[in-house]
């Protein structure tokens, strides 16, 4: 993989540590919570324990519980009271515990936390970020293993954000948590620990062996809103983000074709320019998501494609995502679009 | 073949329907001066006699009375009547517009007058509500410039709120006014993380969040006073109970056999339960909840007993639903009638004086609207412009959206 990352901050000084996901997340948040006084990290689980996937440990044995602390099992209650917070003048981050309870949410963060800024026409905004793992591959069921991406991307005032190695994550993270508008920050739980190209049956590798992993220990911003060339290639795009972006490169890699793979990272706001250039040069795309088609944000993907390139097209989109069913526990390889899916939908669109 | 009579679902009904009286008898009244006023350090729990008791200082002659009446200094309750007989006029006025279609809509906060002004009069400038549509009587308790707040009613040129918002969805973050939302019940449990960060923070600032009796059956609710009671928070949760949600009585929001301020008891919450349309009952627990929130010792509830006299909404008809002539049975009257009679007989006030007020009030709502119209009214051509519309959505415009109005063409 090319560490496209580093083009984002030329000068990169400082030291840097090797450090999983999980690891990069959390000293986002250390690192916020150090430089800006009005951060406040809370959730279910997230304060003495540290979170049920250890994204916060130790933060509130160092910062106090009145900066990282629990909270009750209300979702509605975790975001009401951050737009509550962000109107007072705090930064929130927020952890919902997985993207799949995020629902009970939903009115605040759609009804109340996008629109803030605009219906006060600034006088109130809500600079807040719901973290939340999210995405499947790790046996997790119905409840899980969502990716409710598309939810987000189609409710204007939000920014949705999705990482998939830990330099991105830290970086994306800190953009985050400074933006003045609210983000949504989706994990691929399935990268919390390592890459995952969708070969299941194969052992885990860890983000030690991987550049993505060295991280550095400061500050610095992945900025928002550009996506990263994360193989540049000239037969075929795949527009991918999180965990898909592992397959899209195995898919490559077993198939031989030379296709770009494009990590969009900021879903919406999007970096169009990077994804139109891509598609108008090698003239073919193939959008590779693990949540639902029907509606997906992949739709949307397509139809931007269409409309800024549709001349410059050589073959018709594709979508490789997960089937339009809940997720399945005991069928999850089946479900899950892994390389061998993507390979044959790469081979198709070659063939046209 | 069962050995019990089949079930039957019990759905709520007000005694009251279109040519059948009320019977308010399920208000469990009780005279003015009986509550007990406890210190401001008491343990939620042994609130709850005044959770279902009503605390009340004017008595039937609009004389102060019982544990809970304080020697008010006379320029502050004639601030309040000042500012409660503004209001009405106000509503009375945009009411006519809205019929006069220079508004699409209105709402009316008529016979409710005494809570919001009451409660901003005892908070400091610095607090900050969290107000649903019908607690107008902050903003004029405030100040807010009439013909500021008119614009937005007629979502013209100079709308503060540039035409994206429903009339009577005000903003003023500097008068401590929360934004208004549409969706019942949000800005309740945001009211009480506002109240977590003042603490965070150290402030001394509290929060007051408002809600109606039809919306406390909102998730929001039970979140905000589970919050609420974990974090300690300093807030103020008012809950107006006008008897009326739309056309559902309140017995099918859950207050039938009970009153909503026993809610608070349950969530560990000290409660009160407060005639809305006294006046000084409203100051008095409205101070005192202040004063327990800023003293650290966390949140109140507070149910006010009230009536809604006037329609829901300007699209709304009560005669569908409730008694045609309601509010003159309802039992506690109307509150600038009460402090008014309360004032003449301090020897304050006089009915001269009082209609030389409504005059003068006349008018300056009058010049306001006055004012207002000449940058436009709803529909004229004096309209906010349309590629603001794009702006605000995020801190900056993105791309997207600078496509967007390009595409408008504007
Ligand atoms: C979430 C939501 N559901 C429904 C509505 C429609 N609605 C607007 S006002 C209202 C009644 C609210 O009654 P109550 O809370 O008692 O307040 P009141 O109008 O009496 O002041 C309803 C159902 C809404 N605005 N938001």
């Amino acid at each position: 993989m090319t560490v496209q990352q580093e083009t984002d901050l030329p000068t990169q000084a400082g030291s840097r540590s090797t450090l999983t996901m999980i690891q990069a997340i959390r000293s986002a948040m250390d690192v916020m919570l150090e430089r800006d006084d009005n951060v406040v990290v809370f959730g279910e689980d997230v304060g003495y324990f540290g979170g049920v996937f250890r994204c916060t440990e130790g933060l509130q044995a160092k910062y106090g519980a009145s900066r990282v602390f629990d909270a009750p099992i209300s979702e509605n209650g975790i975001a009401g009271a951050a737009v509550g917070m962000g109107a007072y003048g705090l930064r929130p981050v927020a952890e919902i515990q997985f993207a799949d309870y995020v629902y009970p949410a939903i009115d605040q963060i759609v009804s109340e936390a996008a629109r803030l800024r605009y219906r006060s026409v600034g006088q109130f905004t809500s600079p807040l970020v719901f973290r939340m793992p999210c995405g499947g591959g790790i046996y997790g069921g119905q409840t899980h293993s969502q990716s409710p991406e598309a939810m987000f991307t189609q409710v204007c005032g939000l920014r949705t954000v999705m990482p998939s190695n830990p330099y991105d994550a830290k970086g994306l993270l800190i953009a985050s948590i400074e933006s003045d508008d609210p983000v949504i920050f989706l994990e691929p739980k399935r990268l919390y620990n390592g890459p995952f190209d969708g070969h299941h049956d194969r052992p885990v590798t860890p983000w030690s062996g991987h550049p993505a992993s060295a991280v550095p220990d400061g500050y610095y911003r992945v900025e928002l809103e550009r996506a990263a060339v994360v193989r540049p290639g000239k037969q075929v795009t795949v527009l991918t983000y999180g965990t898909t972006v592992w397959v899209a490169l195995a898919a490559a890699a077993e198939t031989g074709i030379d296709a770009e793979v494009i990590d969009i990272r900021s879903l919406w706001p999007l970096d169009l320019q990077t994804l139109t250039d891509s598609v108008t040069k090698t003239g073919r795309c193939v959008v590779v998501h693990e949540a639902t088609r029907t509606c997906g944000y992949g739709a949307e993907l397509v139809s931007l494609m269409q409309e800024h390139c549709f001349h410059r097209l050589e073959a018709p989109i594709e979508r490789v995502t997960g089937w339009d069913t809940p997720y399945p526990h005991a069928q999850e390889w089946d479900y899950f679009p892994g390389p061998s899916r993507v390979g044959a939908a790469l081979k198709r669109v070659m063939e046209v | 073949m069962s050995d019990y009579p089949p079930l039957r679902l019990h759905v709520p009904e007000p005694s009251g329907r279109p040519g059948r009286p009320t019977d308010f008898n399920y208000l469990q009244l009780c005279p003015a001066g009986r509550a007990e006023k406890p210190p401001v350090d008491v343990a939620p729990v042994d609130t709850r006699e005044l959770a279902t008791q009503l605390i009340r200082i004017l008595d039937e002659d609009g004389c102060a009375v019982g544990p809970w009446a304080t020697e008010e200094a006379p320029d502050l309750l004639l601030q309040g009547l000042r500012a409660m007989l503004k209001t009405r006029l106000f509503d009375a006025r945009m009411l006519k517009a809205q019929r006069q279609k220079k508004l699409s809509f209105y709402m009316q906060c008529l016979g409710e007058e005494a809570i919001a002004v009451g409660q901003t009069l005892a908070l400091r400038p610095d607090d900050m509500h969290f107000p649903t549509y019908r607690q107008q009587g902050i903003l004029i308790a405030r100040e807010a410039p009439l013909d500021e707040m008119i614009c937005q009613l007629l979502s013209n040129a100079r709308d503060p709120l540039k035409g994206r918002q429903l009339p009577v969805m005000y903003s003023y973050r500097d008068l401590g006014f929360f934004s208004i939302s549409g969706n019942l019940g949000t800005q309740y449990i945001q009211a009480v993380g506002w109240a977590m960060a003042s603490a965070i923070k150290g402030d001394t600032r509290i929060a007051a969040g408002w809600i109606g009796d039809g919306a406390t059956a909102e998730g929001d609710f039970h979140a905000a006073l589970t919050f609420a009671h974990v974090y300690r928070a300093p807030v103020i949760l008012n809950i107006v109970n006008n008897q009326w949600a739309i056309s559902t009585f309140q017995a099918i929001a859950g207050g039938e056999g009970i009153t909503l301020a026993t809610r608070g008891i349950g969530y560990g919450i000290a409660a009160l339960r407060v005639d809305g349309n006294d006046f000084l009952a409203v100051l008095a627990a409205s101070r005192w909840a202040a004063e327990r929130a800023r003293r650290n010792l966390g949140p109140t509830l507070i149910e006010w007993v009230t009536y809604r006299a006037g329609p829901h909404s300007t699209s709304d008809d009560p005669s569908k639903y409730r008694p045609a002539d309601d509010w003159a049975h309802f039992p506690l009257g109307d509150p600038i009638d009460r402090l008014k009679a309360h004032l003449i007989g301090r020897g304050l006030w006089s009915d001269a004086q009082h209609q030389a007020l409504a005059a003068e009030l006349e008018a300056e709502v009058a010049a306001a609207q006055k004012a207002a119209e000449a940058h436009g009214t709803f529909a004229s051509d004096l309209a906010p412009s349309a590629a603001d519309m794009f702006e605000e959505v995020y801190q900056d415009l993105p791309p997207h959206l600078r496509r967007q109005r390009q595409q408008l063409g504007k």
